[in-house]
């Protein structure tokens, strides 16, 4: 039977690559086709590289016609968050500032993608430097959901899992900080991971806050996800907060997809008021399919997650604003010159360079973060900030004691419309209510699609949550609620998505 | 924009009566390590501009540091031979401020908590006096790249055409020693400053873990100078009890000698801001090494705020006491230590030994004896002439040396002609000249020249024949049995042969012939 290319999950076409069945550079030219068709509605992507991937897939078939050994997603199409350094390809973050920087390194993680045979079909768009949750506030534009053009993809990797939910790539790279993996697959009815910090090489990551940022993966499958996480995973000497370990076992983990016996944490600050009705009922028959496998299902209290967001509002801009010093038209990227003034020195064309590159949504953050750090303030907000999330930490690992793995609904509503919360950070930031404590604690979490709430029929997450370290936890009930939900729904959810308007050039 | 208007100073002894100076100096050292503070590059100097980057001391975006452990190992051991506590944990901090040198726009520095603190270093004045610097802290950071303002008057940023940057420099491995302040030194206080970076530089040479050259900025000294009121002699308790004065930082003073003056010049300064009832202004000076003075650079206020918080990109380091323990077991003799056990071995008296040190020609004695020498013959040559020049072109013994090519091994060559009856003293001085002179080796440059005592004994009985004959008198007294008269002769001889004899063997020949 043939296969269809771009509904086909990354375990699927890594099988009918390794059988032959397919070539590497029929898959590329299928997704390019598949984003040459849709995405001038979603705006997944800042760049597309048709040549590059071709050229990569080419190189694939021809070792794998050689008889080479090939790692097994060698010839899966994969497209990157604009946040990572690509060589050769440009890197924007999403912003004005690094408009035209082309990187002359690969990060860590593209490396391990280029090593293990994936072409790089292009870089997704994101909010500017990963702060937000719509990609509204990136330079070029938002990106659209595919389940109602009308709305956000989450953020700030709306453009990732919009590109793995408009089935323009089977894999995508995230970065998440505070959610920015997680919101976004909830809201496109997709998989997301963020792994245990230190659990993928941040070298090449262009920072937004040293001490959150995870790369992870997007998919559309939870064992995709684990497949592509082994790939990003395990120790790199480049990156010093990197753990020197190997990789936790997540592919067999996933395959096992095993949960009797296991005890299963709801977090009850997670959840209640301020969480959508059809988002909480899809969670807790989700919970309710877990207990039915076999799994003991216990309630947790973590008190101070109460502060989280609060803490994570003072930690991230004060980290940011230092990361984001950088930008400053002296050596790459952007450079504008102050109106009406002379002979400018380097300050000044600093300034203007800043005022004209940077968004409101950045600016903002800087200037918080700077006020955060100064002396004087400091002990008062960010070293107050660093007590909390030692206090969220011993909360997550009390919690570990009574449970497995923790669960809540991802995200606290379903896709907005685009523009809704545009006008009210507050808003905006209240999204990531339930994944920022796992960045403050440095966990790993998951979030797989719930099902469609009841009263505006778009998807709902449901987010697992684990020790660090024991990111195989997640893939297994993971897999396990996937195959329960996939049985209930007769499919993958995503087929019940409305189907894109295909503009020419489709095959 | 004019930046050498002189400031009213006061006569630095008269300046003394009235007030006590405080100091404080701060000491940024190069290590010598083969690659950066927190990525790969080669640390080497004087390579062309921008050739040693990468993308993490370019600070690219994305890149990330990793710490150098050949350079935290060196600042444990900087901080053990200080006496200093080796911090069990620690952490980099940055260092917020925009300029265009610094690729991230912060320095990657440790803040308040350095790996080394609360130790002292011992300097022994020119007379002999030792004198207890205590240290505050040492940490580890990273240096900046190198700006060259190109254009303009005075090579500063205000009013250069443009200015490049050289990043070469960016995330060289810097170890700044910061001194509590500096009391009770009184009028000695310049001495005391220069001699405190003397000895410091001294020792991290000891240690091998620096190139420490001031001329090439691998060790750059800061100093805080601040004046209070005299209240009593300077290691007096009343003295003591005087709060601190408002103090300058003059940046960048990068010679021993500048370190003396431009201390002096600030003791001065302040008296004279002090005197017409003014406040001395908080502010870091730059010192002017041709002209003597420091002029105000920005002004330093408590607005300065450099936003320090822990580096996120950085793990702790940790330095196990094993590890601690280890590197303290790879000190080298302290120098002062050295210098009493090599006095011993040479046989120096303390005037002697004084002078070698003053002169900074420990170690060129060291190898020249180690070269074969005799410790009298090593001290006597490089003392005498060669320092006698450095002096006159304002160097130091063995820098000049190494200028001119002369090292140890010509030293114990000179003394071998001597010991091998080819030279005496005088004509041993005349190839010294010459190897002075560019002329060659001790060898070479007798062979060149010509000199050599006559070892043809012909000569020298013709010549011994002529003095017996033309001082029967002498000869006579000999031949009674007043041997010590024939000195007399023997200075003759020397004189017909013009020098180039053996003194002792024209007294052989003398001898044998009367006796």
């Amino acid at each position: 039977m043939a296969i269809d290319i771009t509904r086909a999950s990354a375990a699927e076409l890594a099988h009918a690559l390794a059988s032959r069945e397919l070539s590497s550079v029929e898959v590329v030219q299928a997704q390019l086709d598949r984003i040459a068709a849709v995405d001038g509605e979603v705006h997944a992507f800042l760049h597309v590289d048709p040549e590059g991937a071709l050229t990569a897939a080419k190189d694939v078939d021809d070792r794998r016609a050689a008889g080479e050994d090939l790692h097994v997603l060698a010839g899966v199409p994969i497209a990157v968050k604009d946040v990572m350094a690509t060589k050769g390809l440009p890197t924007t973050c999403g912003s004005r500032i690094l408009q035209g920087w082309v990187p002359p390194y690969d990060a860590t993680l593209v490396a391990r993608l280029r090593a293990a045979g994936m072409p790089i079909l292009g870089k997704t768009n994101m909010d500017e430097f990963a702060m937000g949750s719509s990609t509204e506030h990136s330079a070029y534009g938002p990106s659209h959901n595919p389940w109602d053009l009308e709305r956000i993809p989450g953020g700030s990797g709306g453009g990732s899992s919009a590109a793995v939910a408009a089935y323009e790539a089977p894999l995508a790279i995230g970065t998440d900080t505070g959610g920015s993996i997680r919101q976004p697959a909830a809201v496109t009815g997709t998989v997301g991971v963020k792994p245990t910090y230190g659990g993928v090489s941040r070298y090449g990551l262009v920072a937004l806050a040293s001490s959150l940022d995870q790369a992870g993966p997007c998919t559309r499958t939870v064992l995709d996800a684990a497949l592509l996480h082994s790939v990003i995973g395990g120790h790199d000497p480049m990156d010093s907060t990197s753990i020197d370990a190997p990789v936790p076992p997540v592919v067999e983990a996933a395959r096992r997809a095993e949960v009797r016996g296991l005890r299963v944490g709801i977090v009850k600050e997670l959840g209640g008021e301020g969480y959508q009705a059809g988002v909480r009922t899809r969670f807790e028959e989700s919970v309710k399919l877990l207990q039915d496998a076999g799994a003991e299902v216990v309630e947790v209290s973590c008190p101070h997650f109460d502060y989280a967001l609060a803490a994570y509002y003072l930690i991230l801009p004060s980290e940011a604003s230092s990361n984001l010093a950088k930008f400053d038209a002296m050596r790459y990227g952007l450079r504008v010159l102050p109106e009406g003034v002379d002979d400018p020195s380097a300050e000044q064309v600093m300034a203007a360079t800043r005022d004209a590159g940077f968004g409101a949504e950045v600016k903002r953050r800087i200037i918080l973060g700077t006020y955060a750090l100064s002396s004087g303030y400091y002990d008062a907000y960010y070293g107050q900030a660093q007590k909390v999330r030692r206090l969220i930490a011993n909360d997550f690992a009390a919690a570990f004691e009574q449970a497995d793995v923790l669960v809540s609904p991802t995200a606290p509503t379903t896709a907005f419309k685009l523009g809704d919360k545009l006008e009210d950070p507050m808003a905006m930031y209240l999204n990531d209510i339930a994944t920022i404590p796992a960045n403050l604690a440095g966990v790993p979490g998951m979030s797989i699609p719930s099902g469609l709430a009841d009263e505006d029929g778009l998807p709902a997450g449901i987010q697992l949550l684990a020790p660090a370290g024991r990111d195989e936890r997640l893939y297994g009930v993971g897999a396990a609620l996937e195959r329960m939900l996939l049985d209930q729904w007769g499919g993958p959810l995503l087929t019940r998505a409305p189907e894109l308007e295909v503009k020419g050039g489709a095959r | 924009m004019t930046t050498t208007t002189s400031e009213p100073i006061v006569d630095y002894d008269e300046a003394l009566e009235r007030y006590d100076p405080v100091m404080g100096l701060e000491v940024h050292v190069e290590l010598n390590t083969a690659t950066k503070m927190f990525c790969g590059c080669a640390t080497e100097f004087g390579a062309e501009p921008n050739t040693q980057v990468c993308p993490v001391c370019l600070g690219l975006p994305g890149a990330l540091p990793v710490v150098n452990e050949k350079a935290v190992e060196s600042a444990i051991r900087i901080g053990l031979a200080l006496d200093c506590e080796i911090a069990e944990w620690c952490r980099f901090a940055r260092k917020n401020y925009f300029y265009p040198d610094m690729p991230k726009n912060f320095q990657t520095s440790q803040y308040d908590e350095p790996i080394a603190s609360n130790g002292h270093l011992d300097v022994e004045l020119e007379d002999g006096t030792v004198f207890r610097v205590e240290i505050e802290r040492a940490h580890m950071e990273e240096d900046t790249g190198k700006s060259l303002h190109v254009g303009g008057a005075t090579g500063r940023i205000h009013g250069a055409e443009y200015s490049l940057v050289d990043y070469n420099r960016a995330g060289i491995p810097l170890i700044e020693i910061v001194t509590k302040p500096i009391t009770a030194a009184g009028r000695r206080a310049p001495e005391v400053a220069r001699a405190y970076v003397s000895a410091l530089r001294e020792l991290l040479r000891a240690l091998g873990v620096s190139d420490v050259k001031m001329e090439q900025g691998s060790m750059r000294c800061d100093a805080n100078v601040s004046l209070r009121p005299r209240a009593g002699e300077p290691t007096s308790q009343e003295q003591a009890a005087v709060p601190l004065g408002t103090r300058t930082e003059t940046k960048n003073v990068n010679s021993l000698r500048s370190v003396e003056r431009a201390v002096r010049y600030e003791i001065s300064r302040h008296a004279a801001v002090l005197d017409s009832g003014a406040k001395v202004t908080q502010e870091t000076r730059h010192w002017h090494e041709d002209t003597g003075v420091t002029t105000s650079g920005r002004e330093k206020s408590d607005a300065e705020d450099y936003r320090y918080f822990p580096e996120p990109d950085l793990v702790p380091v940790a330095p196990s006491r094993e590890v601690v323990e280890r590197l303290r077991g790879t000190l080298p003799e302290p120098p002062a230590q050295r210098r009493k056990r090599l006095q011993s071995d040479w046989g120096y008296s303390d005037l002697e030994m004084r002078d070698v040190v003053n002169a900074g020609l420990v170690e060129m004695v060291a190898e020249t004896v180690a070269a074969g020498a005799t410790p009298a013959g090593a001290r006597k040559w490089w003392t005498g002439e060669v320092a006698r020049r450095a002096n006159a072109e304002g160097q130091d013994v063995v820098s000049y040396a190494a200028l001119l090519g002369v090292r140890p091994a010509h030293v114990a060559e000179l003394e071998g002609l001597v010991k091998d009856g080819r030279l005496n003293d005088s004509l041993a001085r005349q190839v010294w000249q010459g190897v002075l002179d560019g002329e060659g080796g001790p060898t070479q440059v007798a062979d060149a020249r010509g000199l050599r005592l006559d070892q043809d004994s012909g000569a020298l009985e013709v010549a011994v024949d002529k003095v017996i004959e033309a001082n029967p008198d002498v000869v006579q007294k000999i031949r009674a049995g007043k041997v010590q008269a024939a000195g007399a002769l023997i200075g003759q001889v020397m004189k017909e042969m013009r020098g180039q004899a053996d003194a002792g063997r024209a007294r052989e020949l003398i001898l044998a012939k009367l006796t």
